[in-house]
């Protein structure tokens, strides 16, 4: 459709008796701000969800309930300590309309500390957290990535049900690990079976040997394990190399094979996770949302880039209830709470704390790919310790 | 803990030993004779472990990476000696800090450059590629056993070196007095670089056998530095035979620390050096 700035002042100028705020909010454009990792061990993430969002936008003709978009990225360095400064420049230096990121939950906390008093409407794109819609959860901050209570609940179940009751938990010992351990161990438990030994490994330290001996003598019959990126590659390789994969079945969250896949080659084949998404998910929006990204970025798409590309369809659901004014922050919170979104990883829409109620599958590794064995947990629904929006 | 598991672990801290002293040794004859604090020997170990991915990726083998990239990494060494460590003698160790520590970074982002900032594995060899059965629960891999008598076979030769060659007497020479060794007529700006390119090659080396265990990612440099230098404090400046001690005593400490007291494993490697310093101020072979 043709449609030039005359014909969009007149069209205005037509309806502007009836619609004064509109006017104003239309016409300026709409700025989302980007607090992302640029650099560091986690740039290939921020780029994948940057890229993500921008595929979204362009999907929507570049525009958002008739606004045009101006982004506004900050490299955070996935570093806690500039977490305040960096959050600081977009919320009151660029005055972003709406605050989108991080990847790292350290950050994430420190970005929870400012949006609750400035009440900027913010997304958060990756960090799994608890506290994000726990403990520090409000009426200004939406999740679309996961909580680390997803990642790790649904896997206990998996476990039971293959028979493993007696297991080794190995796990490195921040936050993410940590949380995920509890969720594990609160659905494993729950469930009958028995912990025998929980294995602590400092982060990010990769020497693995002597706990492997430990597990090899112990013979759990399974362990469950939290580790990514190059730890996840290292310690599985040194989990087969050890000859534990055909005796002591490896399970783990999601992020154990996710992105690593090409590193750690044969030694992966049959490793169970849970998360909720998977490259290889057969649904139609899936397979149109990797295609699109991998034409417009020849890289192929991952769990990260979906959360960056829900991010975007979902704020324009919900920007176009309110006619695209940001302004009118209680409408458009409201407008978020009631959005269904058909999602590349299922269907989703935010729980009462506003983290996403979605699908956690199990996956397996065959042939080098990740298969999807089935849903672990349908509807998965963060219990959201401690917020209370819920109650 | 039972015997066999007691065993196990005594033969995990000895081989993570025997690859830190590859590294550490290195460090510490640059640091013994030449008098330099070289942070960027992290950086080599990393380099080594990136052209073993690359070039085993493009041949298949890694032996070949082995064979074409020691020589590469070795004047890489002689180059960055001549160009930039060789103008920092003379001055204090501050100086020389901040010069390696900016190599560091260069090294890093030229990494990050050159081949991006995912995770990489690398196969051990195809000869290699089976497995030894330890006990009844374990198995160990061969090419972890073939490191470990690689390490051993390095250290054999170097100590071959260093007490029966020419090279060596004056690398012995120059640890103890350097201006002794230069008023006598021997070219020390020669022998420094020898020893800085060998110096380099050997922290490549440890890369490249380290690669296949260890994987191959960003930062894996830095990891190394560390430990290679508490095993330099340990084992006394400039001492080969210290190096060698005093990368057994961490890779053990580090071993047992972690299956005895595992919410103190990463200070128990501390923990002994500040023991061995106590007793013996200027390390074991110092």
């Amino acid at each position: 459709m043709p449609f030039s700035r005359r014909t969009f002042l007149g069209a205005t100028a037509a309806s502007v008796a009836a619609t004064t705020r509109v006017f104003g909010a239309t016409k300026a454009k709409l700025r989302i701000g980007l607090l992302l990792p640029y650099s560091g061990t986690y740039a290939a993430l921020g780029n994948n969800i940057t890229d993500a969002m921008k595929l979204a936008a362009g999907e929507r003709g570049g525009k958002l309930a008739g606004r045009e978009i101006e982004w506004i990225a900050v490299d955070d360095e996935s570093d806690p300590a500039k977490a305040p400064a960096n959050v600081n420049k977009l919320i009151a230096g660029e005055k972003v309309d709406i605050l989108t990121g991080p990847v790292h939950s350290g950050v994430a906390m420190a970005m929870m500390q400012i949006v609750r008093q400035e009440k900027t409407l913010t997304i958060v794109t990756n960090a799994g957290a608890q506290a994000v819609t726990g403990q520090l959860c409000a009426p200004n901050v939406f999740r679309t990535s996961f909580s680390n209570w997803q990642t790790s609940y649904p896997c206990a179940d998996v476990m039971l049900k293959d028979g493993r009751k007696k297991v080794v938990l190995m796990f490195w010992n921040y936050s993410f690990g940590q949380e995920s351990m509890a969720a594990f161990k609160e659905g494993f438990t729950k469930g009958g079976g028995t912990v025998i030994k929980e294995i602590a490994v400092p982060f990010p330290q990769t020497e693995f040997q002597a706990n492997l001996s430990e597990i090899a003598s112990l013979k759990p019959d399974a362990v469950f394990v939290f580790f990514a990126g190059a730890g996840a590659a290292k310690f599985v390789r040194d989990y087969a190399d050890a000859g534990l994969r055909d005796k002591v079945p490896l399970y783990g969250s999601g992020f154990l094979t996710e992105g690593v896949l090409g590193a750690q080659g044969p030694a992966a084949e049959g490793i169970k996770t849970t998360l909720h998404y998977a490259d290889s998910l057969d649904n139609a929006q899936n397979r149109k949302f990797r295609d699109a990204f991998k034409t417009a970025t020849g890289r192929e798409a991952d769990v990260y880039a979906v959360a960056g590309y829900d991010t975007v369809h979902a704020l324009a659901a919900a920007l176009e209830k309110v006619q695209g004014d940001a302004s009118a922050q209680k409408e458009l919170i409201a407008a978020l709470e009631g959005v269904r979104i058909d999602s590349p990883r299922g269907p989703f829409r935010f729980s009462k704390a506003h983290n996403p109620v979605q699908n956690v599958y199990v996956r397996q590794v065959k042939g080098g790919k990740e298969a999807v064995l089935g849903v672990a947990l349908k509807n998965a629904e963060d219990p959201a310790f401690g917020c209370a929006m819920v109650k | 803990m039972s015997f066999s598991l007691f065993g196990l672990q005594v033969l995990n801290g000895v081989e993570q030993g025997l690859l830190l002293f590859l590294v550490a040794s290195g460090l510490t004859l640059v640091f013994g004779v030449l008098g330099v604090l070289n942070f960027a020997h992290g950086s080599f170990y990393m380099l080594g472990a990136y052209l073993a991915f690359w070039i085993s990726a493009g041949t298949g083998s890694l032996l070949a990476a082995v064979l074409i990239g020691i020589p590469v990494m070795a004047s890489l060494g002689f180059l960055v000696e001549r160009l930039a460590i060789a103008r920092l003698y003379k001055r204090d160790h501050l100086s020389q800090v901040l010069l390696t520590y900016g190599l560091v970074l260069l090294f890093n982002e030229l990494q990050r450059a050159l081949f991006g900032n995912d995770v990489h594995g690398v196969d051990a060899p195809r000869l290699l590629a089976f497995r030894i059965p330890l006990g009844s629960a374990q198995e160990w891999p061969a090419y972890r056993v073939f490191t470990a008598a690689a390490c051993i076979a390095v250290a054999a030769l170097m100590r071959q070196v260093i007490l029966k060659t020419r090279f060596g007497m004056r690398v012995r020479a120059g640890a103890s007095n350097a201006e002794m060794v230069e008023a006598l007529g021997i070219d020390v700006r020669k022998l420094f670089s020898a020893l800085f390119s060998a110096g380099t090659a050997l922290a490549a080396l440890a890369g490249m056998l380290a690669a296949p265990l260890t994987t191959v990612y960003p930062g894996m440099g830095e990891n190394v530095l560390v430990l290679s230098f508490v095993v330099v404090v340990i084992g006394g400046i400039g001492s080969i035979k210290g190096a060698f001690f005093g990368a057994m005593l961490v890779g053990l400490s580090d071993t047992f620390g972690k299956v005895l007291l595992p919410g103190l494993a990463s200070a128990m490697v501390y923990a002994v050096m500040a023991a061995v310093l106590l007793v013996r101020p200027r390390g074991l072979a110092g």
